[in-house]
Order: structure tokens, then C-alpha cells, then sequence
């Protein structure tokens, strides 16, 4: 591999960054080097133009309007997501609710499941490195519901301890609600395996997927997930428009999450009754434009090829840990068996503070994330205050990653340490 | 923006050799602040003589501005009435917020942190322990640790 072309067949990460247009601009007079994706993933131009499109030819509202313009905003409306649900193998397009971002979707299930299946005296099964959206919600509805929240543990490597699985579950755990992808370690779990097992106990699981659904092939049908969670913006799509997968049957079962119109088939002024899933649960007018776009980003994904896009990933991540690993006074995050590691890389330097370092990474224009990462109990798992963050995407190059390493001896430099390169 | 109006050589000194850090076995008050986006915690000790500061000691764990920031102030603030570490506590801030202001010439140690204004994601990273002093000496009287959080 040279100059940043890579050697897949089929896959040039050149013609791609061609597709996003924000991949050219400078920051401090030098070329952006955008390795925040766990945070938010930059938008190709047919996402953009999506949201252009929409609101200068046919923007109105769906579901209702008997005129042409409604009509064409409902079918590209549906149709973005039957598009999503093909993208992740869903059994069928209403299974997929459009929420505002994973929050909001794990949130739902809380709400919407959580209040009648989980009783008092029940247990809920989450891990140590969820992040906060995928936690804090449990511990509300523990409290609420007076039921238990157990903790699977992680341990050096920063994989979850998966013998400890059969004392955890139990015949009283309702729920496991564990992330696919790690966003601070980038450990991928090994979720099929979990699931299987919660099934043989009743337990129902879900999966944070706002880590994976972006970046590698998913399947629900074939995880046999019972609840799936992801975020638009992270994959190529606007932001403000999320998604719930769950099964059919539980989806059917559900009370509604909020009131309003849209999700009611009749109302009286003392009572009324539910539309059908999904509107069910998708009160009020829904986020049209930023549906239609992430159908876009769906879209360009497929044409790109999950398969693809995760063997590029891959590769960057390789590249990227084979030189950081060579940096005097770094400390690496996460696995080192690339199969199972998805593109995010946190690292500490001695002597120089994370926010240190995303600020000097800054001054050359290599945006990282400095912090907790919404993930506090894994940061005092690490017995670190904060790390740095470079996270990949599909358009990610060595380049980048060489002015990452850049900065990091800058960073070094700036902090007085010895410069030792042995790359 | 310039990264050397940030990392100037006095702070970078104030970071990795802080004076006066570790905690005292006795303080008149203990305050603890952090800034829990950031992860940021300090805690400020202070010792008086009086009404006069005899001693200021800070610990904590924080990036390279909030450390070096809290070094500094322990300094500077040594041998000042409530009412001056007050009045420089109230200078520091409106330094920090972009303001032309005239700090006493002993104290120009402080105006290394002037730069700071410029990046103003790491202005709370400045005023951490100026805040959580202030946040000590205004429950003073009540006794006892006190925490704050900032953003």
C-alpha cells in the first residue's frame, strides 16, 4: 500500500474522499485530518443533496396530506425505511422506528418495554464498558422498578469477561443490554454468542450498535437480536435521526412511548387507541428531511459494500497501531486481534494530559476526542481520568495516520520529551 | 491561534514542577472542584494566618492549563488579605474573559495564562481553581469540605 490508495480490489479510498466534500477544506491552513469518527462520521454530497432536495422540490408533511407533494414526501419517507431495514436484514420495513439517535432508541425500550416486562426483584445485565446511553437508562429503570442491575466485567485486553456470563444470567434477568462495539476500546463482542445464551434463560437482548451498524456488515436476523440501537449521523447521515430495530412480536406487544398524532388510530376525550407499528411509535412529525438523507447514507454504504468498508478499516487500524505501538511513553487501549477490533484507537501519553494532546493535534488539524467518552465506569476500570481518541472511517487514509503520529511527537515535543522514532 | 500563546514555557514549568501540590495535614479550608466533561478534578487547600493566606496547596489531576493554573495561584496568593486573594480572584477571571486588566507586578507569573482567553474551550480549564477557591472561602464559615462542579 502506497500514498494512502488502498490494495483492496474494488475499494479506493481516493475516489471515496472525493465524495465528501468537507474532507477538502483546512483548518489552521492545513488539510483536515477528520479521525473523530466514533463521534459523528463527516456526509458524502448525495446525503447533503438528499436534504437539499427535499426541502426545495417536495417538502411536506407525511402520512396525512391528500396532495402530490405528501404523497411524495411519505414514499421516499417509507421508503428510507425499508431501505434501512434491507441494510441490516431486518424481517421487514416496520420493524424499524425512526427516533432522534441511539439515545433516544435505547430510551424507547426503557419506556415503551422496560415499564411492563421488568418487575421488581428482576435483573438487568449490562457491561462495564457501555456507554452512558446504554447504562444510564438501566440504572433509571432499576430504580424505578426495584429490579437489579448486574455488571459484566472487562478485563486488561478490554474484552468483556464472558465466564462469568452463566452465574450472571440468571431466570430472573429480563434484559441484557450490551454494546456491539466498544467506541472507547474498539472491542467488537462477541454478541451471538451472548445472545444464544440469554435466549436460553428468556432474557431479551439488546444491542448498542451505534459502533457497528456504520462500520461492518450487520445482520439482526442473523444475531437473532431481540432490540438494535443506531444513530444516523455516525454512518454517513445527518444527524438527529436514529434507530430502533426490535422483533415483530415485541414491537406488536409494546405500550406506546409518546402520546400524540401520528401514533393513534382513534381518539376520544377520555381514551384512545394505537396505529399500527411502527407509527405507534413515532409520535408527532417525524425528522422527514434527515430520514430521507440517512436512506441516502444507506444507499451510498450498500454501493460502497459493508464487507469493504470493514476490510479498509481494518488495514487503517493496522497501519495505525503497528506506529503507535513504536511511540516512547504511550499507552495503547484495546485488543490487538484486528478481527475482532473495530477502527478506534485510545491511547495516553506520559506527561502530556489527553485534552494536551487533542489541543497540539488541533494546531495541526487533526481533530481527536479528548475525554471520558460517556464512559466513566471504564475510564476508572483503566484507572485513566480521560484518553485520547482517533477513530476511523471508510475514508480514512495513511496519510492521516502519519499526521496523527505527527502530532503525537509534536505533542511530545512541546511537552519536552525525548523524540524516539524507531519507525 | 497560536499554540505557543497556550503552552507557554512558564506554564509547561508550572505543570510538570508544580509548587506547593500535596495536601496539608490541617487546613482552615478544603475545597474540591472538578469539571466532570473534562474529568478534571483539584483540591485547594488553604492555611490562615489571621486574615492573611499563610499557606496555599492544591492537588489533583487535570491537563496541563488547570494544574499549571493552580500552581500559580497557590503563589501568588501567599501572604494576600481575604479581600486581596478576592480582588485577584476577580482580575484572573476578567483576564480569563478577555479583558485588558492590570495585575499587580508580582504577579505577572499569572499573565503567562492570558493566552488562554483565546481558546475558550480551555477558559474553564483556567478558572478551575480559582472557582473551587472561591467556592472554599465563600462557605468558610460553614466548615467542613466543600465540592463544586463547573462546566
Amino acid at each position: 500500500m502506497e500514498n494512502g490508495v488502498s490494495d483492496e480490489v474494488g475499494y479506493d479510498v481516493r475516489a471515496v474522499r472525493q465524495d465528501f466534500p468537507i474532507l477538502g477544506i483546512q483548518v489552521h491552513g492545513k488539510p483536515l485530518v477528520y479521525l473523530d469518527n466514533a463521534a459523528t462520521s463527516q456526509k458524502p454530497q448525495v446525503v447533503i443533496d438528499s436534504l437539499v432536495h427535499y426541502y426545495t422540490r417536495y417538502n411536506a408533511n407525511v402520512h396525512r396530506g391528500i396532495y402530490t407533494l405528501s404523497e411524495q414526501a411519505t414514499a421516499a419517507y417509507e421508503n428510507a425505511r425499508a431501505r434501512v431495514a434491507r441494510f441490516i436484514n431486518a424481517p421487514s420495513p416496520e420493524c424499524i422506528i425512526f427516533t432522534r439517535n441511539t439515545t433516544e432508541a435505547i430510551n424507547l425500550v426503557r419506556y415503551a418495554w422496560g415499564a411492563d416486562n421488568v418487575r421488581a426483584g428482576d435483573e438487568i445485565l449490562i457491561s462495564e464498558m457501555e456507554h452512558h446511553s446504554n447504562l444510564v437508562p438501566w440504572q433509571l429503570l432499576a430504580q424505578e422498578q426495584g429490579a437489579e442491575l448486574r455488571f459484566l466485567r472487562v478485563n486488561n485486553e478490554g474484552r468483556l469477561m464472558l465466564d462469568g456470563l452463566d452465574v450472571l444470567i440468571t431466570e430472573k434477568t429480563r434484559l441484557i443490554a450490551v454494546t456491539h462495539v466498544s467506541n472507547v476500546l474498539g472491542t467488537i463482542n462477541p454478541v451471538k454468542g451472548i445472545i444464544k445464551k440469554a435466549h436460553k434463560y428468556g432474557a431479551l437482548v439488546l444491542l448498542d450498535a451505534a459502533q457497528s451498524v456504520p462500520h461492518m456488515p450487520v445482520d439482526v436476523q442473523e444475531l437473532d437480536c431481540d432490540f438494535l440501537a443506531f444513530s444516523g449521523h455516525k454512518m454517513m447521515g445527518p444527524t438527529g435521526v436514529g434507530v430502533l430495530y426490535a422483533k415483530p412480536h415485541l414491537l406488536e406487544a409494546m405500550r406506546p412511548f409518546m402520546g400524540g398524532g401520528s401514533m393513534i388510530r382513534k381518539v376520544m376525550l377520555a381514551e384512545s387507541t394505537w396505529a399500527d407499528v411502527p407509527q405507534k411509535f413515532e409520535a408527532g412529525t417525524p425528522n422527514i428531511a434527515d430520514v430521507i438523507a440517512l436512506g441516502a447514507a444507506v444507499d451510498y454504504l450498500s454501493d460502497l459494500g459493508m464487507a469493504n468498508v470493514r476490510e479498509h478499516e481494518i488495514q487503517i487500524t493496522q497501519y495505525a497501531l503497528d506506529q503507535m505501538r513504536e511511540v516512547s511513553g504511550i499507552k495503547l487501549f484495546g485488543p490487538w486481534e484486528l478481527q475482532t477490533r473495530a477502527g478506534v484507537v485510545s491511547f495516553v501519553l506520559d506527561g502530556v494530559h489527553p485534552h494536551d494532546i487533542a489541543q497540539i493535534l488541533d494546531s495541526e488539524a487533526v481533530a481527536v476526542r479528548a475525554g471520558h467518552h460517556c464512559c466513566q465506569p471504564l475510564m476508572r476500570r483503566f484507572n485513566v481520568p480521560a484518553t485520547a481518541r482517533a477513530s476511523f472511517y471508510a475514508y480514512t487514509t495513511e496519510e492521516e495516520i502519519d499526521a496523527l503520529l505527527e502530532g503525537i511527537h509534536k505533542a511530545q515535543r512541546v511537552f519536552g520529551h525525548a523524540i524516539e522514532r524507531s519507525v | 491561534m497560536q499554540l505557543n500563546d497556550l503552552y507557554k514555557e512558564i506554564i509547561l514549568d508550572h505543570y510538570q514542577s508544580p509548587h506547593n501540590r500535596g495536601r496539608p495535614p490541617h487546613a482552615d479550608i478544603e475545597a474540591e472542584g472538578s469539571n466532570p466533561l473534562c474529568g478534571d478534578d483539584v483540591e485547594i487547600f488553604v492555611l490562615f494566618d489571621g486574615d492573611r493566606v499563610k499557606e496555599v496547596r492544591f492537588d489533583g489531576s487535570g491537563c496541563a492549563i488547570s494544574l499549571a493554573a493552580a500552581s500559580m495561584m497557590s503563589e501568588v496568593l501567599e501572604g494576600k488579605s481575604k479581600a486581596e486573594v478576592r480582588e485577584i480572584g476577580d482580575l484572573f477571571k476578567a483576564m480569563m474573559h478577555g479583558e485588558d486588566v492590570d495585575l499587580p507586578e508580582e504577579m505577572e507569573d499569572l499573565e503567562a495564562l492570558k493566552g488562554v482567553a483565546n481558546f475558550p474551550l480551555r477558559v474553564k480549564c483556567a478558572l478551575l481553581a480559582w472557582t473551587t477557591l472561591e467556592h472554599g472561602m465563600a462557605n468558610e464559615n460553614v466548615g467542613g469540605r466543600v465540592s463544586i462542579e463547573v462546566d
